[in-house]
């Protein structure tokens, strides 16, 4: 531990701590553009540069560099550091005329015109070497380098050509503190950043989520990108976050892995999928940017989001008139012929957050409002005052203009006549539909799927929770569209329906399971290969086959194998069935005596009105 | 009899987890679909023993249909419907044999999803049975028998 006293006050410093680490600990302002953290210090900027007093003597140093040392005495706004502060501001003034980080430094120490005339007023660059540091210590890309000497130095990848080892990352750009390096997206190797995805490789998928921890995108993270690239041969780049983070919770070892589980009740809770408004080209969707899903707005309109909630356009700009068209993709043969429940509602909250944060017109295109929840009507009124300019009918078309802007066609069912409206921006409201591997589900659990694609529930009225396998609960969106507070009623059903299954401590079993008469048994076996559960076994000392009851699913394909006839199928006997097919032939004679004495009582009864 | 005001009778063996329930959803629907089919409810086709095919036409029926869960993956119990798709051929068979004509028996697949699949498949079938005429089989048998 040493002890040391910067501008007066007595600050400590660990061993192997740098005066300016310590200053900033203590909160002690130097200006630096070279210095980062994360990097070996390299006192290239300068800018730095503190009076260093030991043993009585003043000297001027780069605090970046410096050891604190015990009992040294450090000034850093002393005359003497103003001066020389202001000279090296000067000099970079005069080289990068035009960069507003050094214009504002410049301003602040009373530089106000460059000294001498810039060589090249659009220089940027001042040779800090941050970005080669940042593509060498943790990038490991080593792409960046100084390049010649004296007033030819310069910054670059060997040669000053494209290369391969770039990946693309950006980091340098990050780092940079001028602005002075621009990322050129070429090719499919370069990692291209999704138009409203994530801003960084590390992020959290859901601000609401708890416990809310980030996750890294394999696909996006520096580290792991070179480590692929490199087959293994860089296997520590980067790593920023796991050396930023105090928790030490980065880990970079975790993998996918399978767990084991035995249970008594299983949740399906696998919900839906955002369904892609490509498919339906008139939408002209992908063809402009400015043309989003309900599912990008939010994005868009999300505190977290890229614009920090604005909500503005591709081009940076508040719109000035936003059309929402509903429907997209739900209610339409082309796609899906159901409702989709949701979009009416988030449409008009989406049409409320556009007229509460901008000033833009708002035109919704809808079919019919579906408005069936609590308080739901009571929400769309409160927006129809809020000047919204509501057309019943769908939105036919979306065309992109030559100057960008977006022509949304369609009927308007009230007025009966066509209409159009030039906006700046498109939301389309698209359809929710089952996740594309549903049927892989479905075949897992022994689900059957209704007609939507969404899981089947055991009873559309009665049994709306509960598939037609024992033990299998559907919650949520799995069983098809539905919002927030259905969402959550339904899960609180499955929730309790697995508690009363699990409470009971015992399983109901159903009667209709299949029994062998061992007396007609003639041990043949046929019936222990054909069952699906091994629910039939052979009993070698009694020489019969003999069913387990709690495994039998009362299938009967056994019985019907059965060439004894043996397995009887409870509830399902072969008496019953052939009972039935008898049954069925014997009614039409005592029908038509019981129709044709209706006819005679229908023909009396009118007999009698005439 | 003739072909005009002849109504068939056809006895359906469905299965309780796909064709039966598709068969329910048409009539809640209220899918349009004449009356001429009788189902018997099994818990899968696999229960179908040739016998009750036999047995219906035995009794009067002048068309069987067997339809149960698609496979693969849909039957509720893994593979009864293997076993459907294994025997109803050489009922087929058989059935041919027995100088009845093969547009009589149709077994096939329709899961719970498909009611409108249901509804076309008797409308076509009713048709299909009442151009070929009534069977008369339970008379050729029962005067055979005096």
């Amino acid at each position: 531990m040493a002890t040391l006293i910067i501008d007066g006050q007595e600050v400590h410093a660990e061993e192997g701590q740098t005066i300016l680490e310590v200053a900033r600990e203590n909160g002690i302002e130097i200006p630096t553009l070279c210095s980062h953290p994360l990097l070996e210090p390299y006192g290239a900027c300068r800018l730095c540069t503190v009076e260093v007093i030991r043993r009585g003597r003043s000297k001027l140093q780069t605090s970046c560099t410096h050891p604190a040392w015990d009992g040294l005495e450090v000034k850093t706004r002393s005359p003497a550091v103003i001066e020389a502060r202001k000279t090296i501001l000067e000099l970079m003034l005069s080289r990068c005329p035009n960069v507003p980080v050094i214009q504002d430094l410049a301003r602040e120490y009373g530089v106000t015109e460059p000294p001498f005339p810039a060589e090249d007023p659009d220089e940027k660059c001042i040779l800090c070497g941050l970005c080669v540091r940042t593509c060498h210590e943790l990038v490991k890309a080593d792409v960046l380098h100084f390049a010649e000497s004296g007033v030819e130095r310069k910054v670059g990848p060997p040669f000053m050509e494209k290369t391969r080892q770039c990946i693309g990352c950006g980091a340098c750009t990050i780092m940079c503190p001028t602005g002075a390096i621009e990322i050129l997206l070429e090719d499919a190797e370069v990692y291209k950043e999704k138009p409203l995805g994530p801003t960084s490789a590390i992020w959290v998928p859901s601000m609401q989520a708890v416990p809310r921890v980030p996750v890294i995108d394999m696909d996006a993270c520096i580290r792991f990108r070179q480590n692929d690239r490199t087959n293994g041969e860089i296997v520590d780049a980067c790593g920023a976050c796991q050396m930023l983070c105090e928790a030490d919770a980065v880990n970079f070892e975790q993998e996918d892995e399978i767990i084991e589980l035995d249970v008594g009740a299983i949740v399906v809770a696998t919900g839906f999928e955002m369904w892609d408004p490509v498919q339906l080209s008139q939408y002209s969707y992908g063809r402009s940017p400015n043309i989003i899903t309900g599912m990008e707005f939010e994005r868009l309109s999300n505190a977290g989001g890229i614009t920090g909630g604005e909500i503005l356009t591709a081009e940076g700009k508040k719109p000035e008139r936003v059309a929402i068209i509903h429907c997209v993709g739900s209610r339409d043969h082309n796609a899906h012929p159901y409702c989709s429940r949701i979009c009416c509602m988030y449409s008009l909250k989406q049409a409320h957050l556009v007229r509460d944060k901008t000033d833009a017109e708002v035109y919704e295109f809808y079919m019919d409002m579906r408005t069936f929840g609590k308080a739901y009507e009571e929400f769309y009124e409160r927006i129809q005052e809020e000047d919204v300019t509501f057309v019943r009918g769908r939105g036919a078309e979306v065309d992109v203009l030559p100057d960008g802007k977006l022509r949304v066609k369609g009927e308007d069912a009230d007025l009966g006549r066509m209409v159009h409206a030039d906006v700046d921006m498109v939301v389309l409201s698209t359809a929710i539909e089952a996740p594309h591997d549903a049927d892989q589900v479905a075949s897992l659990f022994g689900l059957s799927r209704s007609e939507d694609g969404f899981f089947a529930e055991a009873h559309p009225k009665l049994r709306p929770v509960e598939t037609n396998t024992e033990g299998v609960f559907l919650a949520g969106t799995a069983q098809g569209p539905k919002d927030v507070p259905d969402t959550v009623g339904h899960a609180g059903a499955a929730a309790s329906m697995t508690l009363a299954l699990l409470d009971k401590g015992e399983v109901t079993i159903s009667p209709q399971v299949a029994v062998v008469d061992e007396k007609l048994c003639s041990a043949c076996k046929t019936c222990i290969s054909l069952c699906p559960y091994t629910a039939i076994s052979f009993i070698e000392e009694d020489n019969v086959a003999r069913v387990n009851e709690a495994l039998c699913k009362g299938c009967g394909t056994c019985v019907a194998a059965c060439p004894a006839g043996a397995i009887t199928a409870r509830h399902f006997t072969d008496r019953q069935i052939l009972a039935q097919i008898e049954g069925l032939f014997r009614l039409p004679a005592e029908e038509t005596e019981a129709e044709a004495a209706v006819e005679v009582s229908v023909a009396e009864a009118e007999g009698v009105r005439s | 009899m003739n072909g005009t005001d002849f109504e068939p009778r056809i006895v359906g063996f469905l299965c309780n987890w796909c064709t039966y329930s598709a068969a329910d959803t048409a009539g809640v629907s209220r899918l349009e679909q004449p009356p001429n089919v009788d189902i018997i409810r099994v818990m899968c086709t696999g229960r179908v023993d040739p016998v009750f095919v036999l047995k219906a036409f035995r009794e009067g029926a002048d068309g069987v249909i067997v339809s149960g869960c698609h496979p693969p993956g849909d039957c509720h119990y893994g593979e009864g419907n293997y076993k459907t798709f294994r025997r109803m051929p050489l009922l087929e068979a058989l059935l041919q044999q027995y100088g009845i004509e093969e547009e009589r028996f149709h077994w096939g697949w329709i899961s719970g999803a498909e009611a409108p699949k249901w509804a076309q498949l008797v409308r076509d079938f009713t048709e299909q049975v009442r151009e070929l005429g009534p069977l008369n089989w339970k008379r050729e048998l029962e005067s055979k028998e005096d």
